[in-house]
Order: structure tokens, then C-alpha cells, then sequence
């Protein structure tokens, strides 16, 4: 539904995008990531056509943004980085004018407003005006003009910026309910989020693409998928020096020493499992073992070990 | 149409959200009613005891050219400003929709203000017997001339997020105008240019064409001259959002 080819953007000298090209299909929850600066925002901006492409080009729905803008632009929901809205107006007048700009006929514009204020909880502030709601609330109304006109396509820059857990918990849940019938582009820097609503995680840093896949294989990419974490009573017998010999253990880190434990990590070589010649070792050399388990790998290593070398 | 129309209406709704057009109405009726009456001579008149409300059309130049701007400056800066602009930009409308909109708001609420005026033409037929198909040229006139501020006004409101810039560079702009007949303007050109440009630059001059329209003449000519300029202002508005949106 989206298709993005060798998108770029150049701002004088800066080239805040380079030749990133990805595609996103109906029922996909794409999570875009990278550190600040990193391009997310200025692709999104290009792809809901409010930036014009130094070169490239972007699709939704085989409509050019380019050629057909408004085409594009009616088939997406689009919150913007910090949810800008009119503050002089209430959520209210504010979904009613994006309704009739969106062109959601008369007869069934309050239904649309009735149906998005329910799914974004903002029953309760409706005739405020915008200026004196909390972040989170503005937020959520950001959400609503985004839904009202219920978009195939989504594109939402950091929707749960500003909220607090429970209402990120609620933003995931909604956003996990429309996956099935729509294309979703969101961006976060919130990792734990990846897993929890996207099927597929986009890594850009410096503006070009590091990463497109899933998060479980994001996951593996990380040093610490497989690794067994350990927790011992000290004195047992057990340091680095053993623990190294454990068949498949390619190195091993201490990790913590307090309140008479020592927690190690170890790493396996080429992915093999070390749980079960670990845990016979500890068995036979009686080691109280307090804790151990498999590690998944973790998305903020990946994030770091992709965006700081260069990888 | 329809979405110019949507556009118009929440943008003329916001000016009655906040203060500011109570502010500028009773600024506006206010000044407008002391320059008449005090500094225009209203009551003892310039042309011998004649009821005209020459006395406060004439002021009106100088009224618009620091209170329109005031109304104008916010057009397009604040959207920039505070980031709406890219939620407007990204609905599926034309920047020419989006530029009309905000513009006819603007300038139906300067309609406004001005038809709160009426009461002057009430005061002078009670007071005497004025030539009313002159007065309402006037406020023909004046609301064309209105209109011209307004898209100066949007105009740089549209190049700068900043409010004050707009609100300055669209007073030195519209002041150029209104004195494009008078030395202050002509002398920078008299001195290298041929005489046509000269005359072409002094038929800019809003006063001069704002003054033929209030003496009861509506020429087709000076209808024109408001309507080409404010069109040519807002193409240049509509290309200056295209170009840069974002900064």
C-alpha cells in the first residue's frame, strides 16, 4: 500500500534522508526507528506529502504523492511530530472541520466524531479548548483527527509521545485492533513498543536504511540472544575462568556481585544452547543456583550496536 | 469551493474564539470615530458645511495600514509557528483552497468591522443631506481597499514564522503603496527612470486610486488595479507555501 523508492532529501548541505526505499502492505504495523535526527520524521513528512522529495519517489495506493497529492492525502491518517493543533478551537469544532475538510458526509459526521472520541477516550474534553489540555490529551486528539475519516493508511509520528503507561497501553491496544484493516506507519523511540504493536521494525540512522524486518529478528541480531543469564551464591567454586570452559560458552561476563550472589552472562558461540551443559555443570558442582535463563536479545543493544558504528 | 468554504469558516470562527476581534472592532470604531470627529473636522467640514463622510473615508488608509496588517501577520505565521501548518497541509485540500480561505476570512471580517461603521451614514443623513450613492462608493471603495491590505498581509505572513516581522514588513509594504504617488516613493525613481515607470509606479498609489472611488467615480480601472493586486499577491502567497512549507 505505501512504496517508498530511493527516497531522498537534501536541506542545503545536510542530506537529511539517503535513498531509503521500503514497502508497507494492509494488516502490516511498520515501527520506524532511529535516534533522533535520524530521518523518521522528514520520511513521513515526505510520504503524507507535506515535504516535496529531493529525489525519489513515494506511493500510497499507486497514487504518486508527487502527481496525485490529494489522492494520497485522502487516504491517509496522519499525526504529525508533536500533534500540532488549532488551540483556540475545542477537540470537538477540531474533529468536526477535519470531518468536513475530509469530506465524511454531513449525515455521518457525528457518528464518525462519536465513534474515533470513544476509541481515544477524550470523552470528557470536548468543549475545552485544546490550548488547556494536558499533553496526553492533546495527544490523543492528534490520534482522532488522524482516525476520523477512518484511513487505510496510517501514519502516525510518535503516537504515544507524552503519555503516561496506561494510556500507552491503551494507544497499543487501539492500534493493534485496526492493524488487521489498515497499512500503519508509526514511529517511536520507545523500543519495548516494537515488539508489543509492530510486525515489522524499520532502523534508519543518518538518514539511510540500517535495518527492515521483523522484531523477533532484530532481536537476534543482538549479542545477548541465547545468552544465559546465572545467578549464584558466592564461594561455590564457580568464576569466569570455569564457566569459560563450558562446552559451547564462547565468553563470559560478571554482571553484578551483591548480598552474597554473582550474577553471570554467558555468551554461546554460533548460537548454540548452553542451558543445558550450564545447568548439568551447576548440578554436578552444587552450586546454589538462584537464577537462570535464556535471554531473547535485546532491541536497545541491536539500536545502539546498528546506530553508533555504522553498521 | 467546498473546502475554501470550510477553511473560511474556521478560520472566521477563530477570530471570535479568542479576544482579538473584540479588541480590533472597538480599536477600529474607536479611532475611526475620533479622527473623524476630532482631527477630520467633521462638523464644521473642509467643503463648507456639506454632510460627506469625506472626513472618514479619509483616514481609512492610514487606520488599515497599522490595523490590518495586525489582523493579517497571523495568517500564515502562527501556523508556522506553532506547527499546524503541516496538519493543514496534509488534508486534502489545495494551498490555493487554503490560501482563499484564510484570505476571504480575513477579509469578510474587515467587512465586518467596516459595516459596523454604518451608524457614521445614519449621523449624516440625520444630520443633513449627504449624496448617498457617493457614500456608498465609499465603503466600496474602502472595502476594496481593505481586501489589498489583506493580501499584502498574507503574503508575508506566509514567508516568515515570525508574527512581528510579518506585522512590520507588511506595514513598510502597504505604506509603499499608499505613498507610491508621493515624493517619498517617486523621488527613488524619478532620478534614473523613464518617465513610464515613474507613472506606472505612481499608478500604484492606493490613495490615488482609493480617492477617485471615494469622490463617487467608480471606474472600472480602479476596480481592476484592487483586484489584479490582491490576485497577484495571493499567487505569490500560494507559490511561497508550495515552495517552503516547512521552515
Amino acid at each position: 500500500m505505501i512504496e517508498i523508492r530511493n527516497l531522498t532529501k537534501h536541506f542545503g548541505n545536510l542530506t537529511a534522508v539517503k535513498d531509503v526505499s521500503f514497502s508497507a502492505r494492509k494488516g502490516e504495523v511498520l515501527g520506524f526507528l532511529g535516534p533522533n535526527g535520524a530521518g523518521k520524521s522528514t520520511t513521513m513528512k515526505m510520504v503524507t506529502g507535506f515535504l516535496t522529495p529531493s529525489s525519489g519517489t513515494a506511493m500510497v495506493d499507486g497514487f504518486d504523492v508527487q502527481k496525485d497529492p490529494l489522492q494520497v492525502k485522502s487516504r491517509i491518517g496522519y499525526l504529525p511530530e508533536g500533534a500540532p493543533l488549532y488551540g483556540d478551537m475545542t477537540p470537538l469544532s477540531m474533529l468536526k472541520f477535519v470531518a468536513e475538510v475530509r469530506g465524511i458526509p454531513a449525515g455521518e459526521r457525528n457518528g464518525r466524531i462519536a465513534d474515533v472520541v470513544g476509541k481515544v477516550h477524550i470523552e470528557g474534553v470536548l468543549d475545552q479548548r485544546i490550548d488547556t489540555l494536558s499533553k496526553g490529551f492533546k495527544r490523543r486528539v492528534g490520534l482522532a483527527q488522524a482516525l476520523v475519516h477512518d484511513p487505510e493508511v496510517l501514519i502516525l509520528d510518535e503516537p504515544t509521545d507524552g503519555l503516561d503507561p496506561n494510556q500507552k497501553h491503551d494507544v497499543r491496544q487501539l492500534i493493534r485492533e485496526m492493524a488487521q484493516e489498515k497499512c500503519i506507519v508509526l514511529s517511536t523511540h520507545i523500543l519495548e513498543e516494537v515488539p508489543a504493536v509492530c510486525t515489522r521494525a524499520i532502523l534508519i540512522a543518518d538518514g539511510a536504511l540500517k535495518f527492515d524486518g521483523t522484531p523477533l529478528e532484530m532481536q537476534l541480531m543482538s549479542r545477548r540472544h541465547n545468552a544465559v543469564a546465572l545467578t549464584v551464591r558466592a564461594g561455590g567454586g564457580h568464576d569466569i575462568a570455569a564457566l569459560s570452559r563450558i562446552e559451547g560458552v564462547d565468553a563470559v561476563d560478571q554482571v553484578d556481585a551483591a548480598n552474597g550472589f554473582e550474577s553471570f552472562l554467558l555468551y554461546p558461540k554460533d548460537d548454540v544452547a548452553i542451558l543445558a551443559p550450564l545447568s548439568r555443570v551447576a548440578h554436578e558442582n552444587n552450586w546454589e543456583v538462584e537464577h537462570l535463563s535464556v535471554e531473547k536479545g535485546r532491541l536497545d543493544e541491536v539500536f545502539r550496536q546498528i546506530t553508533s558504528t555504522g553498521a | 469551493m467546498r473546502n475554501t468554504i470550510t477553511i473560511f469558516k474556521r478560520e472566521l470562527k477563530s477570530y471570535f474564539a479568542t479576544p482579538v476581534a473584540y479588541v480590533f472592532i472597538i480599536a477600529f470604531l474607536f479611532l475611526a470615530g475620533g479622527f473623524t470627529f476630532y482631527l477630520g473636522n467633521f462638523y464644521t467640514g473642509t467643503e463648507q458645511d456639506q454632510a460627506t463622510l469625506q472626513s472618514f473615508f479619509g483616514f481609512h488608509p492610514w487606520l488599515y495600514l497599522f490595523l490590518l496588517p495586525a489582523i493579517s501577520m497571523r495568517l500564515w505565521s502562527e501556523e508556522r509557528r506553532v506547527g499546524t501548518i503541516e496538519l493543514l497541509m496534509t488534508l486534502p485540500i489545495t494551498t490555493m483552497q487554503a490560501v482563499m480561505g484564510k484570505f476571504l476570512a480575513a477579509w469578510f471580517f474587515a467587512g465586518i468591522v467596516l459595516s459596523l461603521t454604518l451608524p457614521f451614514w445614519f449621523t449624516v443623513n440625520y444630520l443633513g443631506e449627504p449624496d448617498n450613492g457617493v457614500i456608498l462608493a465609499g465603503f466600496i471603495g474602502s472595502f476594496l481597499m481593505s481586501g489589498a491590505y489583506l493580501a499584502i498581509g498574507s503574503f508575508f505572513s506566509a514567508v516568515t514564522r515570525n508574527q512581528i516581522i510579518a506585522f512590520v514588513t507588511s506595514i513598510v509594504a502597504c505604506l509603499l503603496f499608499i505613498l507610491a504617488g508621493f515624493p517619498l516613493v517617486t523621488d527613488a525613481v524619478s532620478g534614473w527612470a523613464p518617465a513610464s515607470v515613474l507613472d506606472t509606479v505612481r499608478s500604484f498609489s492606493f490613495l490615488t486610486h482609493f480617492n477617485n472611488i471615494t469622490r463617487g467615480l467608480i471606474d472600472l480601472r480602479d476596480l481592476i488595479f484592487f483586484g489584479t493586486l490582491m490576485a497577484c499577491f495571493l499567487l505569490a502567497n500560494v507559490l511561497v507555501i508550495d515552495v517552503k512549507k516547512a521552515d
